[in-house]
């Protein structure tokens, strides 16, 4: 049974995706691809209502009618004919430490992370009981009615809200890893911010994500009602190592009346994962989306965060970072529509490549005829550290609205010697110089994180630059 | 009182030396720029580099903090009797060396402040505590009549001419070298920018006596709070002619050419 994670090598993802290919394939014969009663043995096991194991096989149909998307990155690879074995509850989920790849274990090191969080960050299930530190953020929080909690028990305590809003925003049909995430999907964070509640420190998801199994398929549902404010921060900047090597994730998320949702989210996974997320947003009258989004790892990402700015003076304001190395192809960026009057977005992204890795910055801009007087600013820069690496701007505009207002700007770089030289030229050595000018380029979105995350990124970006320099 | 060319050399073979660069060759790809030029500068002295456009004078500054477009085909630098030719840039820099550039770059996310630090840092091979360092660098900027909010500015992002003149000011009294190259050749520096340097300059000399100073300019307005023990004119890659400080204004009225026929 342990044979297939053994070959989740990080270092060689070529060949770690042929072996799991080869070798599920023998155990898998009888069943190719994702069948009811795969989805009905998923159900069953999370002890969904009827109407949630009914979304799960509209869902699968959904998906076995949809093709795979014909734009971004090849995704080729990832065998959809063995899709069931991404998907077999604890097929390869429960794993042994010794397992997880000797540089992941070195990065956790030297992030400092304890070993008890190591383990369940490795996905080796240990369920690190981290319930002491939530529960007195728990209590104050329920005081005030705010509900934080896992998407299961959400489903059970607080049926009718999930009922309805989940899956409202990203329909199955969405596309097919939105059908594939209905039809599969498990764990995730719930919350439901009450009319006028301001919750003054930010919820973090980092804790939960520890449940083995978590993290791979899971859905974020989050409320904030009319005037409430929230800053929710998802997943960590540890890598995540996941023994399966698909993420459809999927997050919704709801800006009602005058509310404000600052969502953060630093994703880090193994080398070997590819990271398929599908997130969106959509507020009201006067409510404000704020997005910070870093995509660090993976083998591919998808990743474009949607704001649907549907009441009047509804505002979006999106700050990412994503950092592609060797064997990466990280396609990320953001979508807005307009679909209400004077509303505005301002896109703000920094994107850095390396030792061959490809980074494109894909954006949407769409403005609708009923939403004149839209604002929308797009700022994409891209960092290429070497002439092996690749850097793309894809960015569409549909504009139909009146009296729009849309720039967009770009630009597209490598540091430049003259930078390096005038700082080595003040004592500074090559490779500090180097990494104090990506720092620096990233400090916008650095500047936009909690402070002990702004760190980690910072960490992470020196662990980056180690190696490909000096 | 000046002394003459003979004089000089008596006085440079008992005064410690702090550069010799002794028939330097260096250029572009296949273009030699400097042809062979040779100078000596003492410890605590103010040498100025003049010379026409395209002389190589701020090639020179160049060549001498390692600037890796330039390639040294022959000659030697030495620094404190040690040979700069095998330093990189940035031990060259922790040796004593520092140069103001003429247009210094724009480097967004990094602060003033930090960029300091770091490179104090870096030189004195200590870490630098934040306290002090703050009150001297609000010090120092005071001296300068900058605004103390530019220390927590992007280096040189949106500065203007003077500001980043300042800019660089700063880092000179901060980083306190023991030869300070001053990359002046523009002509067109503002009048304010000229009195930040001059003043700037004069203010450093005075809190290090025995750092030393090679700046290139002609104008006679930066060296008036300084008194130049040497110049060193620059022609066609080589020192053309050496001096005292009355140089400066032979020179200023009579141009270069005046220089060459004397030559010839």
């Amino acid at each position: 049974m342990e044979q297939p994670k053994k070959k989740t090598y990080v270092e060689d993802i070529e060949r770690a995706l042929y072996d799991i290919k080869d070798i599920d394939r023998s155990r898998y014969k009888s069943k190719s691809g994702l069948t009811e009663e795969i989805i009905r043995d998923i159900s069953r096991r999370k002890h969904d209502p009827q109407w949630m194991l009914d979304f799960r096989l509209k869902s699968l149909e959904v998906y076995h009618s949809l093709a795979l998307p014909a734009w971004g990155p090849d995704i080729s690879e990832l065998n959809m004919d063995e899709i069931v074995t991404y998907v077999q509850p604890d097929a390869k989920l429960s794993g042994d430490w010794q397992e997880v790849p000797e540089d992941i274990k070195d990065t956790f090191d030297r992030l400092g992370i304890p070993e008890a969080e190591q383990k369940s960050l490795g996905g080796v299930g240990a369920q690190y009981d981290s319930e002491v530190v939530y529960h007195s953020i728990q209590e104050d929080l329920t005081r005030q009615g705010v509900i934080y909690t896992d998407m299961e028990t959400a489903l059970r305590e607080q049926e009718e809200l999930v009922k309805e809003y989940f899956m409202t925003l990203v329909p199955p049909k969405d596309h097919k890893f939105a059908a594939l995430h209905g039809a599969v999907w498990s764990g995730g964070s719930f919350v439901y911010v009450p009319e006028g509640v301001q919750v003054d420190i930010p919820l973090q998801s980092y804790f939960r994500l520890n449940a083995a199994g978590a993290g791979q398929f899971e859905h974020t549902l989050i409320i904030v009602e009319k005037g409430a404010s929230l800053h929710f921060i998802e997943g960590c900047s540890a890598p995540r190592h996941n023994v399966t090597n698909l993420h459809a994730g999927c997050v919704e998320l709801f800006v009602k009346e005058g509310a404000r949702l600052r969502y953060s989210t630093i994703e880090n996974w193994s080398r070997n994962m590819m990271n398929l997320n599908t997130k969106r947003a959509l507020v009201e009258k006067d409510g404000l989306i704020e997005w910070v989004s870093g995509s660090f790892g993976s083998h591919i990402s998808c990743l474009y965060p949607c704001s649907v700015l549907h009441g009047e003076n509804a505002r979006c304001e999106f700050t990412g970072v994503t950092f592609a190395s060797r064997g990466q192809n990280l396609d990320t960026g953001a979508s807005v529509i307009h679909a209400a009057p004077h509303t505005s977005a301002n896109i703000n992204t920094r994107t850095i490549s390396k030792a061959g890795g490809a980074a494109t910055y894909r954006s949407a801009v769409k403005v609708t005829k009923n939403a004149p007087y839209a604002k929308c600013s797009v700022n994409c820069e891209s960092l290429m550290l070497d002439d092996e690496s690749r850097s793309d701007t894809l960015p569409v505009m549909d504009i139909q609205g009146a009296e729009a207002n849309i720039g967009h700007e770009a630009k597209i770089g490598r540091i430049s010697d003259e930078a390096i030289f005038y700082l080595m030229s003040r004592g500074i050595d090559e490779n500090e110089a180097r990494a104090m000018i990506v720092r620096g380029f990233v400090e916008p979105i650095a500047k936009e994180l909690p402070l002990e995350y702004a760190v980690e990124m910072n960490n992470l970006v020196n662990l980056e630059l180690e190696g490909t320099m000096g | 009182m000046d002394l003459t060319n003979d004089e000089h050399r008596l006085k440079e073979s008992i005064m410690a030396k702090l550069l010799e660069v002794k028939n330097l060759h260096a250029g572009v790809e296949d273009k030699e720029i400097l042809k062979g030029v040779s100078l000596t500068l003492g410890k605590g002295e103010v040498h100025v580099i003049l010379g026409p456009n395209g002389s190589g004078k701020s090639t020179l500054m160049n060549v001498l903090l390692g600037h890796p477009k330039y390639r040294v085909t022959e000659g030697s630098l030495d620094f404190e009797g040690e040979n700069l030719l095998e330093k990189p840039v940035y031990e060259r820099a922790r040796a004593g060396l520092f140069l103001s550039f003429q247009s210094p770059e724009e480097i967004p996310g990094i602060t003033l402040e930090n960029m300091i630090r770091t490179a104090k840092q870096a030189v004195t091979g200590e870490k630098v505590k934040l306290l002090p360092f703050r009150k001297e660098l609000k010090a120092a900027m005071e001296k300068l009549k900058m605004s103390p909010e530019y220390a927590r500015r992007y280096l040189n992002v949106g500065f203007s001419g003077g500001e980043k003149k300042r800019a660089e000011i700063l880092q000179l009294l901060m980083l306190a070298p023991k030869l300070a190259l001053l990359d002046e050749t523009d002509s067109g520096l503002d009048v304010d920018a000229v009195q930040i340097v001059s003043e700037g300059v004069a203010g450093f000399r005075k809190e290090n006596p025995d750092s030393s100073v090679l700046i290139i300019t002609h104008n006679a307005r930066i060296l008036e709070k300084l008194k130049v023990d040497r110049v060193h004119v620059l022609m066609e890659g080589k020192v053309a002619e050496e001096g005292g400080p009355e140089l400066i204004s032979q020179v200023n009225d009579h141009g270069f050419a005046h220089l060459l026929e004397a030559e010839g």
